[in-house]
């Protein structure tokens, strides 16, 4: 009885949230990254004479670097909690976990504060990938031939 | 054109990620991870990579793709070295963007205060 209460009252305390403003919030925002990605990439490929395969990557590291530098400034964490998923789903959502985690343990020191814990946050996305990955190639293995 | 094609894959990515969030208790740690599984799912059937052809630089952005890379890197050396190739190709294409986001994490952080 006491558990149900307390839910009850946790229920009709949480602030309600708009579902239909943040979905359409995240995706603008979202779109909006896509359009940069694919904006990156054609200013790579005419500046370079790179291939498309190539200047993906180049655009994936520049938005890495533009992640982390706009965490380290401050500014990420305001733009994270006005759009979201807008911003976690693109590849700056992983960037900004590795340096929010590093920033946050850099006191504790470069070994045990930095390199211990940097990957707290976006350690899931690796493993998980890895091994989602493993499992999806072994099956297209045997089923598909390659 | 591409350019339309990019905003509608990588928002409508992002509207399901945000509806997920929003209409259950999974955190963005959970989300993430479902995405980067769907990635490598849609990748066995070749899915994904007409996505690519489809969205362009659209379908790069979002972390599904970082699951695409995982496979398709490890699949493409599978068809060279046989079975070890799953193991030893499995970075091939994301070693930049993983090397990137250490390398550039680390030496910010030494660079910047945290501020809160």
């Amino acid at each position: 009885m006491e558990d149900k209460k307390y839910k009850n009252l946790v229920d009709k305390h949480t602030p309600k949230e708009n579902v239909l403003d943040n979905a359409l919030i995240a995706f603008v925002v979202g779109g909006l990254m896509g359009i940069l990605g694919q904006g990156l990439i054609d200013i790579y490929t005419y500046l370079f004479n790179i291939s498309t395969s190539d200047a993906s990557m180049l655009m994936i590291v520049t938005l890495i670097f533009l992640g982390c530098l706009l965490t380290c400034l401050g500014f990420f964490d305001k733009m994270v909690h006005f759009a979201r998923c807008g911003l976690i789903i693109p590849i700056t959502g992983f960037a900004h976990a590795m340096m929010s985690a590093a920033l946050e343990y850099r006191k504790e020191g470069l070994v045990t504060g930095i390199g211990a814990n940097m990957f707290k946050l976006a350690g899931t996305v690796i493993i998980f990938g890895v091994v989602s990955a493993y499992i999806f190639g072994l099956i297209r293995l045997i089923i598909m031939g390659g | 054109m591409i350019y339309i094609n990019s905003f509608l894959f990588c928002g409508f990515v992002c509207l399901i990620g945000q509806l997920i969030l929003d209409n259950t208790k999974l955190t963005p740690g959970h989300i993430t991870t479902i995405f980067v599984v769907l990635g490598c799912f849609l990748d066995v059937f070749n899915i994904y990579d007409k996505i690519i052809l489809w969205a362009g630089g659209g379908a790069m952005v979002p972390i599904t793709s970082f699951g695409h890379l995982l496979i398709h890197g490890a699949m493409v050396t599978t068809t060279d070295v046989g079975i070890m190739g799953l193991m030893s190709g499995m970075f091939n294409l994301t070693a930049s963007g993983i090397t990137a986001a250490i390398v550039f994490s680390f030496v910010l952080s030494l660079i910047f205060k945290p501020k809160d």
